[in-house]
């Protein structure tokens, strides 16, 4: 009896069998039910933020820093819900005209019919040319620099004279650098896809300083010793270039309402304009504004 | 009688239970990376997404077809470097060298694969892109550059399948080989790795397998170009690559599109892994 007892399966055989039959079929029921309870959790995920909040939609390249500024703002004022989207530029100016959302977020002008918005700069960001510290080239025009990157020149010999091949390094599609560089520089046009790829401003800066025939661009902010910044059409980029617009490549946050803000909306703008924002936004590359305008003609 | 029989019971179901949840999260996965990538292929037309050759996702043009052939010759450059050397690795402990020495090489082999990516894709950066930039030109960033450093990650898996198959040859293979006046060589090159063969290729495809899906080292030294490379001094931009470089800002159809990279890694992984079992069982038959 003791014997059989610790084995399953040699008197009991068949009953055993029957019982793995049906409880296999409990357990592929269970296995469907968890898959559902698992699969309901997901979209409740996605639609966890509701109720009463200030909604932020527009520029993806604002957009990781608006949430930053968000964290911010609501750590200060508990109780209150800022939502920031993506969408890009256009979508936040059409979403603050529809009154989807309250702000929206623009990463270039207004223009035509936009004007109408009540606008707010909240901070620039300036694009930089850069090329290895020991590339004797000093000065280059924007005509030159959207040739290379279209890959239409692609040796440095009427550039500096070296008749060396011109490693261009660009940032990833999607990427808030590349967009405003494509808007500013290129166009229409499409960057070459021979163009090496880069997943951020430090590691297209850092393949930059160590190849000697490289050129790509990066955020002002973070140009340093390590890579030369070269002048555009003969203007140098400086912070001071920039607020007086002699500097070309630069692109302004800017942040949209309907009417004159006002209540939660106005708080986070103002919140912005702060200088602890601005000294946040000055230490994350961009070039702080602390002026609100409205636009000459507007209502 | 019923206590003992019950615990048993309560034991299987609770392992069973396990068991499943593993599964199932494998199915979930599945499930939701063809959820989330098939939609836009259908959309846009399977033919587009393979055979396309200009990826520009912000103007709705997503071809893979340099990223597909960007994994295939980067995989299949490390298999160059990869599997002579650890063929020579596997055979040299197994057949040639004491088996002291074997003793201490084997564990500090296996210690490779203990090593992070990152530190991988690192190193080649720091010391590997330069040399290539210096000595035979290009920016350095290039399919050469992903290959040796893939080449070295998958020794491992290439070296310690084959010697778990080599050793596996029956010694009377080799006696009666020997005694047919043969030498060694003669016996590893004519015996044992005939009888290895099997056992040799699935390691071999493992190894694929976690060339194709690497992925942090692969971005730091391979230039990530979106286009078919010209050479093997041209940058290069793999599958996995093309999802962890875009997915910081991806949104909308461009983020679906790089799930649909996802369907298509997974669909090339499960033909490999499909291989490397077919390879695998078919020996154990023999």
């Amino acid at each position: 009896m003791e014997t059989e007892e610790f084995k399953p399966g040699s008197a009991g055989a068949p009953s055993a069998g029957q019982e793995n039959s049906s409880s296999l079929f409990h357990y592929s029921r269970l296995l469907v039910i968890m898959i559902l309870v698992l699969m309901a959790l997901f979209p409740s995920c996605r639609s966890g933020r509701s109720g009463h909040s200030l909604v932020v939609a527009g520029s993806t390249s604002i957009q990781p820093f608006a949430d930053k500024w968000a964290e911010v703002f609501m750590e200060k004022r508990p109780g209150e819900i800022v939502d920031v989207q993506g969408g890009g530029s256009s979508a936040g100016i059409q979403a603050v005209l529809t009154g989807a959302a309250h702000i929206g977020m623009s990463s270039r002008e207004l223009k035509g019919d936009e004007k109408e918005l009540y606008q707010i700069e909240v901070a620039h960001d300036g694009l930089a040319i850069i090329v290895h510290p020991s590339n004797p080239l000093e000065n280059i025009t924007i005509e030159q620099v959207k040739s290379i990157f279209l890959g239409e020149i692609t040796t440095w010999e009427t550039l500096n004279g070296q008749k060396k091949a011109i490693t261009v390094v660009v940032r990833e599609e999607g990427s808030g650098t590349r967009g405003a560089f494509q808007e500013l520089v290129m166009g229409k046009s499409r960057i070459t896809k021979k163009a090496i790829v880069q997943d951020s401003n430090g590691t297209v800066r850092e393949i930059v300083s160590r190849d000697p025939n490289a050129i790509g661009f990066i955020s002002l902010g973070l140009v340093n010793d390590s890579v030369k910044a070269l002048a555009l059409n003969g203007v140098k980029p400086t912070e001071e270039a920039i607020l007086k617009k002699e500097y070309k490549l630069v692109r302004p946050f800017l942040f949209l309402t309907r009417e004159t803000p006002s209540g939660l909306a106005k708080e986070f703008i103002d919140f912005i304009l702060s200088d602890e924002i601005q000294e946040l936004v000055h230490k994350e590359g961009l070039i702080p504004v602390r002026r609100g305008s409205r636009p000459e003609g507007s209502r | 009688m019923t206590r003992l029989e019950k615990n048993d019971r309560l034991v299987r179901l609770g392992l069973l239970m396990i068991a499943l949840s593993a599964i199932s999260v494998l199915a979930i996965i599945t499930l939701f990376i063809f959820e989330q990538g098939t939609p836009i292929m259908f959309r846009y037309g399977f033919k587009s997404f393979l055979l396309g050759q200009d990826w520009y996702p912000s103007e709705k043009s997503f071809g893979l077809l340099p990223m597909i052939v960007g994994s295939l010759m980067v995989t299949f450059g490390a298999l160059i470097i990869g599997v002579p050397l650890g063929l020579a690795s596997a055979i040299f402990l197994t057949e040639f060298s004491h088996r002291r020495l074997t003793r201490i090489l084997k564990p500090v082999i296996e210690l490779l694969a203990g090593i992070p990516s990152v530190v991988y894709g690192f190193i080649g950066l720091m010391f590997l892109v330069p040399f290539i930039r210096d000595n035979f030109g290009g920016p350095g960033l290039s399919v050469l550059a992903a290959s040796l450093i893939l080449g070295i990650m998958i020794l491992p898996t290439v070296i310690s399948i084959a010697i778990d198959s080599i050793r596996a040859v029956p010694d009377s293979y080799r006696e009666g080989s020997i005694a047919l006046g043969a030498t060694r060589w003669q016996t590893v090159r004519m015996v044992v790795l005939p009888a290895a063969r099997s056992g040799i290729i699935a390691g071999i495809i493992l190894g694929m397998g976690r060339a194709i899906g690497e992925t942090m080292a692969v971005i730091m030294v391979a230039g990530n170009a979106a286009d078919i490379p010209g050479s093997i001094l041209a940058p290069v931009r793999t599958l996995t690559s093309n999802i962890a470089l875009e997915m910081a800002y991806a949104s909308g159809e461009h983020r679906e599109a790089l799930f649909a990279t996802g369907v298509i890694l997974f669909i090339i992984i499960m033909i490999l892994n499909t291989i490397a079992n077919v390879t695998s069982t078919r020996q154990r038959k023999k």
